[in-house]
């Protein structure tokens, strides 16, 4: 009979078998990392530093990236990637700090949550946006939608 | 005191003790100098553009709503004060995007485990370069006529 519990003993038992998802999120951090790099600094290239930079944007700006194919995948894929790796980010940060199971569980539902609500937004908005709406102040819109 | 009395029973030691403990920890690749530092800075960067993020997607979800709303909320940010946040923001995420290919390098590297304190000044290096390239820009773009 051991009277002291070995240190570090699991609270919740020794894993066996099934998927080892906290090795599948380690590697997707580094596996995102590396694609939102080229995702993000592109982003900021084309958005903050080429042309006019941030004053350059607005509704048209987005508009006509927004109409190209190309920037719909750009941005779908940092939307997703960004998020997902973020929102794990903080799960890990939630566990190293929020000590009180209540207080976590709120917090890591916080995340998920948000996360599901914020990629269902996201998405939506590049899948269904209309560079050109109907009846707008055509000063506001992209050159191209003179064209319509 | 008891103190007193027991030290007039013990010889004082003339000398200071030969074994010192460390006045700070020598540093292993989490703890003491740049290898803790680093993790410190990408934890906060971390939080920080997390947040950021929250709001730039509740910001852009304003072009399906209307030009307008769109355009109200992104003139709101075409201020001195906000170009100058924009700044820092650019800094805090350079520093994370490329300290985190540095974490990947030790990750997957036997170099990159031995060398991390080099690579934490080289990550350094390149943020600082990074910054000289995009500042002038910018300030250029928020003060410029
Ligand atoms: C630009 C490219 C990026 C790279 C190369 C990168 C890389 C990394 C890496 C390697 C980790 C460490 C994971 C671990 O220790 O297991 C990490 C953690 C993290 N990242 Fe990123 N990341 C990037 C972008 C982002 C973005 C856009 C966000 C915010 C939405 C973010 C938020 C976080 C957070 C919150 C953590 C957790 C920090 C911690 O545990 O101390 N990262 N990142």
């Amino acid at each position: 009979m051991s009277l002291i519990e070995a240190p570090r003993t699991p609270t919740r038992g020794r894993r066996t078998g099934g998927i080892n998802w906290e090795k599948w999120g380690w590697i997707y951090m580094r596996a995102s990392g590396v694609v939102l790099v080229v995702l993000i600094f592109g982003h900021l290239l084309v958005n903050m530093f080429l042309g006019e930079g941030v004053k350059a944007i607005d509704f048209a700006f987005v508009g006509g990236k927004l109409s190209d194919p190309f920037w719909q995948v750009w941005d779908g894929l940092m939307l997703w990637l960004a998020l997902i790796h973020g929102a794990n980010g903080m799960r890990t940060i939630v566990n190293d700090y929020a000590t009180n199971p209540k207080v976590r569980t709120v917090l890591l539902a916080g995340i998920a949550v948000s996360t599901i609500i914020l990629i269902a937004l996201g998405t939506l908005v590049i899948t269904t946006f209309d560079p050109c709406p109907a009846g707008a102040d055509p000063a506001l819109l992209a050159s191209f939608c003179e064209a319509l | 005191m008891p103190e007193k009395s027991a030290s007039n029973l013990v010889a004082e030691p003339q000398s200071p003790p030969k074994i010192r403990s460390p006045k700070r920890p020598a540093g292993t690749l989490y703890r003491g100098n740049e290898g803790m530092w680093s993790w410190v800075l990408h934890r906060i960067t971390g939080v920080s553009i997390y947040f950021f993020l929250l709001v730039h997607i509740l910001d852009t979800a304003l072009v399906r709503v209307s030009p307008d709303a769109y355009n109200i909320v992104i003139d709101s940010y075409k201020t001195p004060l906000m170009g100058l946040a924009e700044i820092g923001l650019v800094a805090a995420i350079g520093f994370h995007a490329i300290n985190g290919l540095r974490i990947i390098l030790i990750d997957f590297w036997a170099f990159g485990a031995k060398h991390q304190r080099t690579l934490f000044w080289v990550v350094i290096g390149i943020w600082l370069v990074l910054l000289a390239g995009f500042i002038p820009r910018q300030l250029m773009h928020v003060f410029g006529g």
